[in-house]
């Protein structure tokens, strides 16, 4: 027992010995960029491809557990990018300057703590030149856009909309999102109970995580700066199954609103149970993207009838002949599964092509035929994204990593939810822009 | 205890020694649940002089109360297959939330067949009837299963081993029903008979929440009397009290263990039913938070006894439904029942300060 043991560790020595020293000799050649660029000086260096090696990227997704689906499509929606980086979809993979591209698949459980572990497997690859991720706000919050910004690495989102993430003093410098920031839902809910249904009393519940705490919290300033009174609000947990005595508690202020903006068990739980009490029975219902399930409308029964929920609007989508007649045949096609339901494969998709645009313009390509990307500059050329018509509209980055600009939230009321009926028309909707929700609301 | 230890160490000073003598962990409890108690009773008393608007009204109360009876009365019996297990086996079956879920999910399929049929709104007494004896029939196999497969070849082992064990049955439970019946949420049906209110004694209580109470109450006392006046149960009660002298008076120790097992999978097979009547769902994870809170119910209430798991989960359900409100408010926190746990836990170490053994602690009740 004892000798192979004791041989293991010699072995264990010898190995790390030969790759210490195999990364010494590698280090010199990194430090020899050409055209301007020294990467021995340059902050966080440069990521070297060899001739016949692929660019890596990385998606880092919830892959497991009750949001898997929203992150599995935009795998998908990485994979038909990287598809038709050759001007088709069929099947076979395209270049970005005559290197494949490489796209690891990394979960991140839509928690800091799947955030947390992925990010760090992630960052420990130094060929490694983007992450496309992450699913949830929670899983990137202070833990991936922290661990991945320390090594220089580009983390863009297709889903996240924590207004946290983009905030002053929050934001980490390589982070970005093609997703909208929940300012600009939380004000378009805001505006539609107050101008449209004449509400001037609301009360919000909202579960812990940031998501939803932001989003209420953004909805009740965007209220009370139109000159409506919150009423109250109370903090649940997303494990929680009854609301009574919340609920009980809020309808002392008899708000006209409730506002929950959750995920699908809290959503369908605190409609069935608000309905129920004749302080709810009819008071206006609202949800939000989070509860865009047929589970939340299951859960919530004959109660879910009149009940609103916000989200971006799909329904802008069809209008894009490219996205009708190519994009989604193909997804159909490569996956076997219908995206006519979801829009984050579009969002990434976005995503994937302004980093594409921003590489083409940093990459220098070295004579022997390799790659050198200046980390630094590929992330100045990201934010300067100016204009570029994506599939989910204008995308221009902000410096603050918005780069959804002019976002059209949609205001679905049940049974008329896409996700019940797919042709469902949205009862109100509203463009706007984060500077203008700033402007007028300071929020 | 602690004199003795200090008399034992030679060379002592004798200041030393008054020092140790001093109670400073028994005054640090008294401070501790003085100061709790305080607080509790200066928020009730500022909640409840609050200014008219700002305030609650009496009707806001009477719903507290209702909710939380009704909730309590749903860890009552979760609690009680806690309670009978410990009292017999000194063992906490942390598998039993799943125990529960088994008996919700397994009655979930005969509702739903039920709801498109029209059975259920036809006839919701026949149909109700046989969703409990679908979920008591499963919850107790499982129970039973359970008890045979995971800790029996494990009951003469150290203490701890059955306690993992058990934690691993509850997610092997858990898992497996993920795998049999998917991730989602499933909606389960609610008879029309019990949509809307009943008018009890001028105030009005939900369909569900009566009915919640009213099972719950009977159970309680179908199983006192049968532990208190049948055979069966008398065996338990004995078994519970020695099980080598149980033994040796002709009881069949290793069949009275799965009785106890049985009986703890029928109420929580009861009691899945209620929650899920009461919620509307069922899905493969839903027994853990109502486990947990059956578990701390049956500690506040005295785990080993019937009478204490009882009012435990009654405590419990009308302290989360009441507490956050009466205690907090008047302090003008903000969101109230996001400090729910806190509440409810500051109370069980209060409770818990004064009686180690819960309300009705073992040193009052006779187990089982």
């Amino acid at each position: 027992m004892r000798e192979p043991r004791w041989l293991a560790r010699v072995a264990l020595v010898a190995v790390l010995a030969l790759v210490g020293a195999a990364c010494a000799e590698e280090a010199p050649p990194g430090g020899g960029g050409q055209q301007g660029v020294d990467c021995a000086t340059v902050e966080f260096g440069c990521v070297e491809v060899g001739a016949d090696e692929p660019i890596k990227i990385a998606a880092l997704q919830t892959l497991t557990g009750d949001a898997a689906a929203l992150g599995q499509d935009q795998v998908y929606g990485l994979r038909l990018a990287i598809d038709y980086l050759d001007g088709s979809f069929d099947g076979t993979p395209g270049q970005i300057l005559g290197h494949d591209v490489e796209l690891v698949e990394e979960d991140e459980q839509c928690t800091a703590e799947g955030g947390q572990a992925g990010a760090t497997r992630l960052a420990a690859d130094p060929k490694l030149v983007a992450v496309f991720g992450t699913t949830c706000s929670s899983a990137a919050l202070g833990v991936a856009d922290t661990i991945l910004g320390e090594q220089g690495i580009l983390l863009i989102s297709g889903s996240n909309t924590n207004p946290n993430l983009t905030a002053e003093g929050v934001h980490n410098p390589f982070y970005a999102r093609t997703a909208h920031n929940d300012k600009i839902q939380g004000a378009v809910v805001a505006e539609f109970v107050y101008n449209e249904l004449g509400a001037r009393k609301a009360a919000t519940i909202n579960d812990e995580s940031p998501y939803a705490d932001a989003l209420a919290a953004v909805f009740r300033a965007v209220f009370e700066a139109l000159g409506g009174e919150i009423t109250g609000f109370e903090k649940v947990q997303s494990t929680d199954t009854e609301f009574g005595p919340v609920l009980t508690r809020l309808a002392e202020g008899r708000p006209d609103v409730l506002y929950y903006p959750d995920f699908p068990q809290v959503c369908g739980l605190v409609t069935a149970q608000a309905r129920d009490m004749p302080a709810f029975a009819d008071a206006i219902l609202v949800g939000s993207d989070g509860c865009a399930s047929k589970d939340a409308l299951d859960l919530a029964g004959d109660a879910a009838e009149g009940w609103y929920r916000s989200g971006p609007d799909t329904t802008g989508f069809q209008g894009g002949d490219f996205y009708q007649n190519e994009f989604l045949p193909a997804y159909l096609d490569q996956f076997g599964v219908d995206a006519a339901l979801s829009v984050f494969h579009a969002h990434i998709y976005d995503a994937f092509n302004i980093w594409k645009e921003a590489l083409e313009k940093v990459a220098i390509e070295n004579d022997d035929g390799s790659l050198t990307i200046p980390r630094m500059a590929l992330r100045d050329a990201l934010f300067q994204t100016s204009g570029y018509q994506g599939l989910t509209g204008t995308i221009t980055c902000t410096e603050l990593g918005d780069c959804a600009t002019d976002v059209v939230i949609a205001i679905f009321q049940a049974p008329g939810w896409p996700e019940l009926d797919p042709k469902a028309e949205p009862v109100y909707t509203d463009t706007k822009s984060l500077q203008e929700v700033a402007e007028q609301y300071g929020v | 205890m602690t004199r003795a230890a200090t008399e034992g160490l030679s060379g002592e000073g004798v200041g030393l020694r008054r020092v140790e003598r001093f109670p400073i962990r028994r005054v640090l409890l008294v401070l501790v649940s003085v100061i709790t108690a305080l607080f509790v009773v200066i928020g009730s008393w500022k909640t409840l002089t609050l200014p008219a608007g700002r305030g609650y009204s009496a009707g806001a109360w009477r719903d507290f109360l209702v909710l939380g009876v009704a909730q309590g009365a749903v860890f009552a019996l979760i609690a009680l297959g806690y309670s009978l297990v410990y009292g017999i086996l000194r063992m906490i079956n942390f598998a039993h939330g799943e125990v529960f879920m088994m008996g919700a999910y397994a009655s979930y399929f005969f509702a739903a067949a039920y709801g498109r049929s029209g059975f259920l709104d036809r006839s919701p007494a026949l149909a109700l009837l046989i969703l409990f004896a679908v979920a008591i029939v499963v919850s107790s196999s499982v129970a039973v299963l359970l008890e045979r497969v995971a800790y029996r070849p494990l009951r003469r082992a150290p203490r701890l081993v059955p306690l993992i064990t058990a934690i691993g049955a509850s997610l092997f439970l858990q898992h497996a029903a993920l795998g049999l019946f998917g991730a989602q949420t499933q909606g389960y049906p609610r008879p029309d008979a019990l949509k809307g209110s009943w008018s009890i004694l001028g105030v009005p209580v939900g369909r569900v929440s009566a009915l919640v109470v009213l099972v719950s109450a009977a159970m309680v006392l179908i199983l006192s009397y049968f532990v208190r006046s049948t055979k069966l149960g008398k065996s338990m009660r004995a078994a519970a009290e020695d099980q080598e002298i149980a033994s040796l008076m002709g009881i069949n120790v290793d069949r009275v263990i799965m009785l106890t097992f049985a009986v703890g999978g029928v109420l929580a097979g009861v009691a899945g039913v209620l929650f899920a009547l009461r919620f509307q769902f069922v899905h493969y994870s839903m027994g853990f938070a109502p486990g947990i809170a059956a578990f701390t119910a049956a500690v506040l209430g005295g785990i080993g006894s019937i009478a204490g798991a009882a009012l435990g989960g009654l405590a419990l359900g009308v302290l989360q439904s009441i507490g956050p409100a009466l205690f907090l408010s008047g302090f003008n926190v903000p969101s109230p029942f996001q400090l729910k746990d806190v509440v409810t836990f500051s109370v069980l170490v209060l409770v818990l300060i004064f009686r180690p053994g819960g309300i009705l602690g073992r040193e009052e009740v006779q187990k089982l």
